[in-house]
C-alpha cells in the first residue's frame, strides 16, 4: 500500500491543520493559508507519483507550504514596490521577512483563537474550526450537522470575509481579553462534542464523529495550554461523557439512561483518562472543571446504587453559584433530589422556567412519580413526549406516561 | 475508531542509540499532543514474562523467554479516523528506526480494536 495519493491523503489529514496555522501566521490571511495549503497538495499529487513519496512526507509538505507562501509575499511586495516606483499607488506596509522557526504550537493556538473569535457568528465558529482545524470537507461537515452543504459552504466563506475586512489579527489575544476568548474556544469545541452526543431532531441520537472530533481538539488544546485547568476541565469531561457512547443506546437505537446503563461497557480508558485531566483542575472552581467533577462522581460509581448524590449535589451547587441557568437548576433539582428525597427536589423545579425544554416537565414527572402522585406525574410525561422533537425521547416519555396509567 | 500497533522485533546486541529514544519521546508526545495516541508503554523481554497456553485441552505455562526470533517490544492504542492513519503512525515510528538505528530490523501489527462501528446493524 504505498500508493502515493493515498499516503498524501492520510498525511494531509494529519497534518493540514499544523500547515495550514502556519500558513496563517506567516501571510497573516486564513483564506489565503487556505489556499496555499491547497496548492502544496497539488504539488504533491503532481510530484509524489512520479518522485515517489519522500522519506519525511510531513515535513516534505510543511517545507513546500512554507515556500509556497515566501514565495507569495516576495511577489505581493515586488508588487507594492513597483507600484510605489511608478506612483500609481500610495506604498502599503510590507512585511519583514517572517520567522519561519516559529513555534508551530503557537500557530495552532493562534489558529484556534482566530477560528473561534467571538466576531464570527457561533455556526461559522464551528464549521471552520472543523474545516481548518479538523481537516474536514465541507461536506463532512455538512453531513455532521443536517444542513445543505452550500449552507456550510456559505458559512466557511462568509466567516473568511469577515475575518478580512474586519482585519481581525490572527495572534493570540491580549492578556485583558484572554480569559473570554479561550471561553468562546472551550464552548466551539463543547457545541460539536454536543453535536454530536445529542441530536435535537431527527431519529439518530448519536453521530460519533464529531464527538471523536470534539475530543481531538481539546486534546490538542490541553497539550498547548497546559497551564490553563478549564482546558483540562472540558477534555476531562469530554473524556467522560463519551466513556458512556456504547451503553447509552440499544440494539435498535433507544436511548438507555445513565441509571440504567449497563456500566460494564463504560469505556474504562476514557474514564481513566478523564479521571487524569480532572486532576490538573483541583481546586479550581470553572464550569467545566465542576461539570467534569459530576461526570467523575457517575463514572466512579460501579453502580447506579453507588452514586455518590450529596457529592453531585454539592458540586451543583457551586456551578448554580459559578455559571447559574434554568438548565443547571434542573440538574440541581435532580441531583438534590437523589441526595435529600424528592419533595426538595421538587421544590427546586417548580421554581423554574423553561419553556419548550421537554426534559423539565420529564423531571418534574419522575419526581411526582416518585412522591405517589401518579395523575400529575403522568400528565407531566405526557406534556414531555408532545415537547420533545426527537422521536426516541418521544417514546421514552410516552412510555413513562403510560407505565402510570390507571 | 481505535487502532493497536504491536511493534515487533529484533533484540540486537547493541542497546538502542539515545537518539532514538529521544527521538521516539518526541513523536509520542506530538502523537499525544495531536489527540491521537491514547495509550502506549514499553514492553519488558518475554524473559521477564511468561505464556499460559491451552493445546489438546491441556493448560500449560512456560516461563519466558519464547523461542520465537522476533519479540513483541511496545503497543500503542491510537484513536483515528481509518486504518491509512494508523498505518502512517505505524510508519512514522518505523522510519524513526530506520534513520536513527539502521542496525534494527522489525514490523508494526496494526490491528483494528472493535468498537460501536462493527455493531451496528
Amino acid at each position: 500500500m504505498t500508493d502515493p495519493r493515498r499516503t498524501l491523503a492520510t498525511v494531509w489529514r494529519l497534518e493540514s491543520a499544523r500547515i495550514v496555522a502556519t500558513l496563517a501566521r506567516i501571510v497573516r490571511d486564513v483564506g489565503l493559508a487556505e489556499e496555499l495549503a491547497q496548492d502544496t497538495m497539488v504539488i504533491a499529487l503532481e510530484q509524489w507519483p512520479a518522485a515517489g513519496i519522500p522519506d519525511h512526507p510531513a515535513s516534505w509538505l510543511m517545507a513546500t507550504a512554507k515556500h509556497r507562501a515566501i514565495d507569495t509575499l516576495r511577489r505581493h511586495r515586488t508588487y507594492q514596490e513597483k507600484l510605489q516606483e511608478v506612483g500609481r499607488a500610495t506604498p502599503q506596509k510590507v512585511h519583514d521577512e517572517p520567522d519561519l522557526d516559529d513555534y508551530v504550537g503557537d500557530d495552532l493556538l493562534r489558529l484556534i483563537f482566530t477560528t473561534c473569535h467571538p466576531a464570527l457568528p457561533p455556526e461559522s465558529r464551528a464549521a471552520l474550526t472543523l474545516r481548518l482545524l479538523g481537516g474536514l470537507s465541507t461536506d463532512e461537515i455538512a453531513r455532521a450537522y443536517l444542513v445543505p452543504e452550500p449552507t456550510v459552504g456559505k458559512r466557511i466563506t462568509r466567516a473568511k470575509r469577515t475575518l478580512a475586512e474586519r482585519q481581525i489579527p490572527i495572534e493570540l489575544p491580549p492578556p485583558a481579553e484572554a480569559s473570554e476568548r479561550l471561553a468562546s474556544v472551550l464552548e466551539v469545541i463543547y457545541l460539536i462534542f454536543n453535536e454530536g452526543y445529542s441530536a435535537t431532531a431527527g431519529d439518530d441520537w448519536m453521530r460519533p464523529a464529531l464527538c471523536d472530533e470534539a475530543l481531538r481538539l481539546g486534546r490538542l488544546l490541553a497539550g498547548l495550554a497546559p497551564a490553563e485547568p478549564e482546558v483540562h476541565g472540558l477534555v476531562a469531561l469530554m473524556e467522560l461523557q463519551a466513556s458512556r457512547t456504547t451503553a447509552r443506546t440499544d440494539a435498535d437505537g433507544n436511548p438507555i439512561l445513565l441509571p440504567d446503563q449497563d456500566r460494564r461497557r463504560w469505556d474504562r480508558l476514557l474514564i481513566r483518562r478523564g479521571l487524569d485531566a480532572l486532576k490538573h483542575t483541583e481546586r479550581t472552581y470553572g464550569p467545566y472543571a465542576l461539570q467534569a467533577a459530576i461526570a467523575a462522581c457517575h463514572a466512579r460509581a460501579a453502580r447506579a446504587e453507588d452514586t455518590d448524590w450529596a457529592r453531585i449535589a454539592a458540586l451543583y451547587d457551586v456551578l448554580a453559584l459559578v455559571s447559574p441557568s434554568p438548565i443547571v437548576e434542573l440538574n440541581r433539582a435532580v441531583a438534590v433530589a437523589n441526595a435529600r428525597g424528592p419533595a426538595e427536589g421538587l421544590a427546586i423545579v417548580d421554581g423554574l422556567e423553561l419553556p419548550q425544554y421537554p426534559l423539565l416537565p420529564a423531571v418534574r414527572g419522575d419526581l411526582l412519580a416518585r412522591l405517589g402522585r401518579t395523575d400529575e406525574a403522568r400528565q407531566e410525561f405526557q406534556r414531555a413526549a408532545a415537547m420533545t422533537r426527537n422521536a426516541r425521547e418521544q417514546a421514552l416519555f410516552a412510555a413513562r406516561a403510560a407505565a402510570l396509567s390507571p | 475508531m481505535r487502532y493497536l500497533i504491536l511493534l515487533k522485533g529484533s533484540r540486537p546486541a547493541t542497546p538502542p542509540p539515545p537518539e532514538l529514544m529521544g527521538a521516539i519521546a518526541q513523536l509520542g508526545e506530538e502523537a499525544t499532543a495531536s489527540g491521537a495516541l491514547l495509550d502506549t508503554a514499553g514492553l519488558s523481554p518475554s524473559s521477564a514474562g511468561a505464556r499460559a497456553s491451552l493445546y489438546g485441552g491441556q493448560l500449560t505455562v512456560t516461563d519466558g523467554p519464547f523461542a520465537e526470533a522476533k519479540e513483541t517490544i511496545s503497543y500503542a492504542l491510537y484513536q483515528v479516523r481509518d486504518k491509512d492513519e494508523a498505518v502512517e503512525w505505524a510508519n512514522r515510528f518505523l522510519r524513526l528506526h530506520r534513520d536513527l538505528w539502521p542496525e534494527w530490523e522489525g514490523e508494526a501489527d496494526v490491528l483494528k480494536v472493535m468498537g460501536p462501528e462493527d455493531f451496528q446493524a
